[in-house]
């Protein structure tokens, strides 16, 4: 190039070099640009620093008190700086791990008709149904059981139906976890297992589903993560309890959401010192799944 | 593991599947399907295969039958409260249960404080996710960008009744001068005019700072992940003319991404809609009707059934507030409906 227009003219270039320099307004803009979308993330580090550092600091005090997760309430008074809080631990593990139970077959089930069977009109109504259903309040969806459990069917209030609304709320992050999962498994799996004859059922079962284990395991803590701190259902539902129940069908039942809420009519500082206590638990239940769904998922045996 | 379940199957299952269903299914075994695309069925197609399909099916179902039996439970136990309403249900301002036999009750009022804080936390929320979104797929290495959207996702895990205790005992106090500034500077303007409430504290504009905390990680997550499905090409082709970062965000990213980002905003404006207990720890029961104002307090559908929960014995009153759910309830299906349709495929969940 340099040799062709050299030999034309020697005095200037035919046209200007390929490379020109930034003009200052492109260059301002793109600065510009680079420093909003990091101050945006900055922005939105401050409230979750912000919530975690009064949680910590407001509720250390409690949760290393030494009756906090050995006692329950039973008979402490509102002014008083005793007891503690395992009846409210039990009653939100209790809820969650029930819902688990119904929701978790069924999920996995359905995710799995999304991926293998699922063809034509019922699948993509099943699928959309699937994005309502996540995007159901926690109110509604307690408010329907309270409808159609207690109201029409006569049922009571107690923690199983808290449960039922919780499943409600599981089932769309178990199906679309699941869903993710098992389209990532690949073709070739499943085309060796046909080719040996064995029956697409079987294949799924002892084949596809085992492949997709530890993905579908880590949306089930995730799904059990949110539902834990979920406060709508349990203030509908289930009535609170100062002592422990152990029985989730009938009774009240304590649990940390709602522990926290019935706390908050308490005008002694003691009632602060339990909510924050409560929330410093309740964080650290939820850290620990967090913490546990990213560790299971290392094991996946596909990657993303 | 899975090598060995694959050696293993053929000896103990193809045999008698094949006697078991050569049988009784020969008519099933030549079915081609030209609509299926990735499931290459089995041809053998035995009663474990019906059992299991079955199943599956099924499951899926019962999530179609929850949401219908939603909306239809809701309805049964609205209709009676709403016929024996004695206020207009949609324009009436006031919301009296309290005596069964002369029902006055409107959602006029939840509507605006609804909508009001849901609008004002995704007019914060919506900039700021779309900046993080562009920071954490363009602007940072994938070592670097997966740690910090972890972080993002954090916010999400924190639960609701957490954010509505720091809302009202740290934030809000900290808002007040901004509140302040805003009422005395810009209180002309009908969204900053004087509110219903004595205090500046515990109104929508504080609740609708929390719940942008709240929506932030929803919308930040789908709107990353449209973006980092941003064809390659389309970057390079940018970059190949001498575009800067910027410019490629604005040529490449931002028409790929439009659709999703619009879509997981629907969706974080859904969470926003429902929120309950946040909404109702944060914001302020006010005795007089809304005026539009920021700095209105009240109540949200979700924050006044939340409210009543305790009181839900006889059913007429219990029915009024359940219509009231039952709006919510089609207000979140249409704006989860809405995000779906937008997206258009492009966004899962």
């Amino acid at each position: 190039m340099s040799t062709a227009t050299g030999l034309d003219s020697p005095d200037r270039p035919a046209h200007g070099p390929t490379f020109q320099a930034l003009s200052t307004g492109r260059k301002i803009k793109d600065k510009a640009a680079t420093v909003l979308v990091t101050l945006a993330f900055l922005i939105a580090l401050v409230p979750l620093v912000w919530v975690l550092v009064t949680v910590v600091g407001r509720g250390i005090g409690a949760i290393i008190s030494a009756d906090w997760w050995g006692r329950s309430l039973n008979g402490v008074l509102p002014e008083s700086y005793a007891g503690g809080v395992y009846h409210a631990i039990y009653g939100t593990i209790i809820q969650a791990l029930l819902a688990a139970v119904i929701a978790v077959p069924v999920g996995i089930a359905a995710a799995v008709y999304l991926v293998e069977y699922g063809r034509g009109r019922l699948a993509k109504t099943t699928s959309f149904m699937v994005d309502i259903l996540a995007g159901v309040p926690s109110i509604v969806a307690a408010l329907f059981v309270f409808a159609a459990f207690i109201s029409i069917m006569g049922g009571v209030q107690s923690a199983f139906m808290v449960s039922l609304a919780l499943v409600l709320l599981m089932l769309p992050v178990v199906i679309r976890n699941t869903e993710e999962m098992l389209r990532l498994v690949p073709d070739e799996l499943r085309e060796a297992s046909y080719a040996l004859g064995i029956p697409k059922w079987k294949t799924i079962l002892r084949i596809v589903l085992p492949t997709a284990l530890s993905g579908t395991v880590t949306g089930v803590m995730l799904a059990l993560a949110r539902v834990m701190g979920e406060t709508a259902p349990v203030l509908v539902l289930v009535g609170y309890s100062q002592s422990i129940n152990f029985d989730p069908f009938s009774g009240n039942m304590a649990s940390l959401p709602l522990l926290m809420f019935s706390e908050l009519s308490n005008p002694e500082p003691a009632g602060q010192f339990r909510i924050w206590g409560a929330a410093l638990t309740l964080i650290l239940i939820i850290m620990i799944l967090q913490l546990g769904a990213s560790v299971v998922s290392r094991f996946s045996a596909i990657s993303k | 593991m899975t090598e060995r379940t694959t050696e293993q199957a053929p000896s103990r299952s193809s045999q008698d599947e094949n006697s078991a269903a050569g049988s009784s299914t020969i008519d099933t075994v030549t079915e081609p399907d030209p609509a299926r695309g990735r499931s290459h069925g089995s041809p053998i197609q035995g009663r474990g295969e019906r059992i299991f399909r079955g199943l599956t099916s099924g499951s899926g179902l019962l999530v179609v039958a929850a949401v219908a039996a939603i909306g239809l439970f809701l309805l049964v136990q609205a209709v009676p409260s709403l016929l024996a309403n004695n206020a207009n249900f949609f324009t009436s301002p006031v919301f009296d249960t309290r005596d069964a036999a002369n029902l006055n009750f409107g959602i006029r009022d939840l509507l605006v404080v609804t909508l009001l804080s849901s609008l004002f936390a995704l007019a914060i929320a919506m900039p700021i996710s779309l900046g993080i979104a562009l920071f954490l797929t363009q602007y940072t290495p994938k070592r670097v960008s997966r740690p910090f959207a972890y972080i993002i996702d954090l916010l999400a895990a924190v639960p609701s009744i957490i954010y509505g205790l720091w809302g009202i005992a740290v934030l809000a106090p900290a808002l007040l001068p901004i509140a302040t500034w805003l009422s005395t500077n810009l209180g002309w303007f009908f969204l900053f005019a004087p509110g219903n409430l004595p205090v500046l504290t515990g109104t929508i504009f504080t609740g609708g700072v929390v719940l942008a905390v709240m929506i932030l990680p929803i919308i930040t997550a789908v709107t990353r992940e449209v973006f980092s499905q941003t064809p390659r090409f389309h970057i390079e082709a940018a970059q190949a003319l001498g575009a800067t970062r910027w410019e490629v965000i604005r040529m490449a990213v931002l028409p790929y991404g439009r659709s999703g980002y619009i879509a997981g905003s629907m969706l974080g404006l859904g969470r926003a809609l429902g929120e309950t207990i946040a909404v109702l720890i944060v914001i302020r029961a006010a005795t007089t009707p809304s005026g539009f104002s920021l700095f209105d307090g009240g109540y949200t559908f979700a924050s006044l059934i939340a409210s009543a929960a305790s009181e839900f014995s006889q059913p007429l009153p219990t029915g009024a507030y359940i219509a009231a759910g039952l709006v919510l309830f089609v207000l979140t299906f249409v704006v989860n409906a809405i995000a779906r349709v937008v997206a258009g495929g492009k966004v899962n969940g």
